[in-house]
């Protein structure tokens, strides 16, 4: 019997898992053990955020965290806060931002726990100064099925730390997280909005914004073709000096029901991105935003992967080193335009060079593109293996947290510490994504 | 600065309404069965930026239940709010194949609510204010086949609520009875609810905050489950006792 039915983001490849309820820290050791001697090996599950197979278990059944919500204990003077790993970023927003606090590194969505931000070591918009969410954790607890409760720093079982951070939630379970805080002044942001045309604008906003800007990210219209192919919109924003520390209220709107508008590709989302690029004025513009249509602006809409429909969708993340950057990206957006899918959403970002603690971190210093298609055959038979060669022959590599399609061969190449958290895997975890590229 | 009883604190409309009340000043006093459970939500609330005490019950020990509130008025002075959550989803089968299984979960849910309350309101009403949630449930407006034993002691509790709510009227106390539909909440895990009728504690706890602010005497929570259950009571018992609700 379980208690819930879950699903990963994309909904592909779809393998509904059953999940396992966990509600209190001092039942998670029995909870693991009882699924574990039924179903072979499980996975922790979070939110169900990422969107392959990586939150998949290879059993199929999953240890469901969702419940463990809370804090452990919280010094706002220092703004350092320890909570059960089920807590979701939304909930630290909500005690940390009135309290002058806000998170280090947030990913585009909210809906995210503290388990899976490390697990899938995620970055946000100003990983060139702060790079990715595992270097603002200090240490965690890890819950594993032959050593029981380790507790996890860069000084105490730090091979562990390094494997667990970016691990995929392989090494153990994350009972709970210290994370340190960033101080704010206002939940507001003032968000510099510019156009640009081309890719080479791209570089040189990027090259004049990023160092003035903690945040910088760009959208890029993946349906463009001839003179407007390459064209988007550059986001750059730094906290508010002025302002209140309010929280936002939350979503309003939500897809009852699957509603495919697109996943048949084509003239609705092509009609989606130029829409948006018409939206911004073709000057520069500085606004004060709230962070949540900043940071957020898919959140304002419940279960917006809906839109795909049954099917679901990919999403390809890849990241370029600087080096190659320019002529790959360039490639690779003429690829998925040739395709005639194109991608519903694109999405730009350079990485710095500030490294992660985990062993298998998905940023490089380079610039990183994500991008939303619906699923079809040919994206796994065509596409795909177009897009990674690209990203094979220019040296970077793709994100496992958004993946349901790397070869194995491709994930040993871009990840070799792979087999070092193979090594320190719990041999009572295993996921769909690391059966498929350890095989 | 507000005092709050919540008794049941474990469960999980209790700690979504408690992270509602929880701020710098407010001060908890939590009841429930297990030590360890009840300590995280301590830890939550103090994170928070309350401060809250813990105090473990046996429900079934009712002999010790006037120490609860003995502790309580000692550690609080008074209680603004109190929120009385415990309860149980009994299996209705095995409420049919033994009675005493049936007699012990009317217990928890119909007797120790009415003890606790009389106890409660006795120590309440010389305050001349404050209010009292008490978690009944849409069960109780009509015992169906599937769920009579939790119906009937719901039933009880929402009946008891009624005259204690025009009894403590007189002493300036608000008594609120809430009853949820279904919740997503441990209780009822593993149950095949269709998603979009259940509910996340959240929103309950908000309107539970909203019907304490608003005086509501008796709040269905979401508020479709008035329409709904209406229905169900208005359904003639000919045919309501060949459906297998």
């Amino acid at each position: 019997m379980s208690d819930e039915t879950l699903t990963s983001w994309g909904a592909y490849p779809h393998f509904p898992q059953s999940g396992h309820m966990c509600t209190w820290r001092s039942r998670l050791a029995e909870n693991f053990a009882d699924v574990v001697a039924r179903h072979g090996t499980t996975l922790p599950f979070g939110k169900g955020r990422s969107y392959g197979d990586s939150c998949l278990a290879a059993s199929d059944h999953v240890l469901s965290l969702r419940r463990l919500d809370r804090l452990i204990s919280a010094d706002w003077q220092t703004g350092t806060i320890v909570a059960e790993a089920g807590m979701t970023l939304a909930d630290v927003l909500k005690v940390a931002i009135p309290r002058g606090w806000f998170l280090p590194v947030t990913p585009g969505t909210k809906f995210v726990t503290l388990g899976g931000a490390v697990a899938n070591d995620v970055h946000g918009k100003n990983h060139h100064v702060r790079g990715t969410f595992g270097r603002h954790v200090r240490t965690f607890g890890l819950l594993r099925s032959d050593r029981g409760q380790v507790v996890c720093s860069a000084n105490d079982d730090a091979d562990l730390y390094a494997a667990t951070i970016g691990g995929l939630g392989l090494t153990g379970i994350i009972e709970w997280v210290e994370l340190q805080l960033i101080p704010i002044r206002s939940s507001q942001l003032t968000v510099t909005t510019v156009r640009f045309n081309t890719l080479d604008d791209f570089f040189a906003l990027s090259d004049e914004l990023d160092g003035k800007n903690e945040y910088t990210v760009a959208w890029i219209d993946g349906f463009a073709r001839g003179a407007s192919k390459g064209r988007g919109v550059f986001t750059a924003a730094n906290h508010a000096d002025t302002g209140d520390l309010s929280v936002a209220a939350g979503k309003n709107l939500a897809v009852p029901f699957h509603l495919p508008v697109l996943a048949a590709g084509g003239a609705l989302p092509r009609l989606f991105n130029s829409l948006y690029f018409h939206k911004h004025a073709a000057h520069r513009r500085v606004d004060p935003t709230g962070y949540e249509p900043f940071f957020y602006p898919l959140d304002g809409i419940g279960h917006w992967n809906r839109l795909y429909g049954r099917h679901g969708f990919q999403q390809f993340q890849c990241v370029i080193p600087h080096k190659t950057a320019q002529p790959a990206l360039q490639h690779i957006l003429e690829t998925t335009a040739r395709s005639g899918g194109g991608s519903c959403l694109s999405v730009l970002k350079r990485c710095g060079d500030l490294a992660s603690p985990g062993l298998m971190s998905f940023p490089m210093p380079g610039i990183s593109l994500a991008m939303d298609f619906p699923q079809t055959n040919t994206l796994d038979k065509v596409v795909f293996p177009q897009l990674d060669s690209i990203v094979r022959e220019a040296g970077g590599r793709l994100y496992p947290a958004k993946d349901a399609h790397m070869t194995a061969e491709d994930f040993r190449r871009f990840y070799p510490a792979w087999s070092r958290v193979e090594a320190t895997r719990d041999p009572a975890l295993c996921s769909r994504f690391w059966k498929r590229v350890t095989a | 600065m507000s005092k709050v009883l919540i008794i049941g604190a474990t469960s999980a409309i209790a700690i979504a309404c408690a992270r509602e009340w929880a701020k710098e000043g407010t001060a908890f006093f939590l009841v429930g069965r297990n030590a360890r459970d009840l300590d995280d939500v301590r830890a939550d609330l103090a994170a928070r930026g309350a401060t809250a005490q813990t105090h473990v019950l046996d429900f079934a020990a009712t002999e010790t239940y006037p120490a609860v509130f003995e502790q309580c008025f000692a550690a609080l002075g008074r209680v603004d709010i109190a929120l009385i959550a415990h309860g149980s989803l009994p299996d209705q089968k095995q409420c049919e194949a033994d009675a005493d299984i049936a007699m012990r979960e009317f217990m928890l849910n119909a007797g120790s609510v009415i003890r606790l309350l009389t106890l409660l309101a006795a120590r309440m009403e010389p305050q001349k204010s404050g209010a009292i949630a008490v978690l009944s449930s849409v069960a109780g407006d009509r015992g169906r086949p599937t769920n009579y034993l939790y119906g009937s002691a719901k039933a009880a509790v929402t009946t008891f609520c009624d005259g204690l709510r025009a009894q403590l009227f007189k002493s300036g106390i608000h008594v609120l009875t809430v009853k949820p539909g279904f919740v997503d909440t441990p209780m009822t895990r593993g149950l095949p609810i269709p998603g979009i009728l259940l509910a996340q504690p959240r929103t309950v706890a908000r309107d539970i905050l909203a019907a304490l602010k608003s005086r509501k005497g008796v709040l269905y929570t979401p508020f479709f489950w008035r329409p709904i259950m209406w229905i169900i009571r208005m359904i003639p018992d000919g045919v309501f006792k060949k459906l297998n609700l």
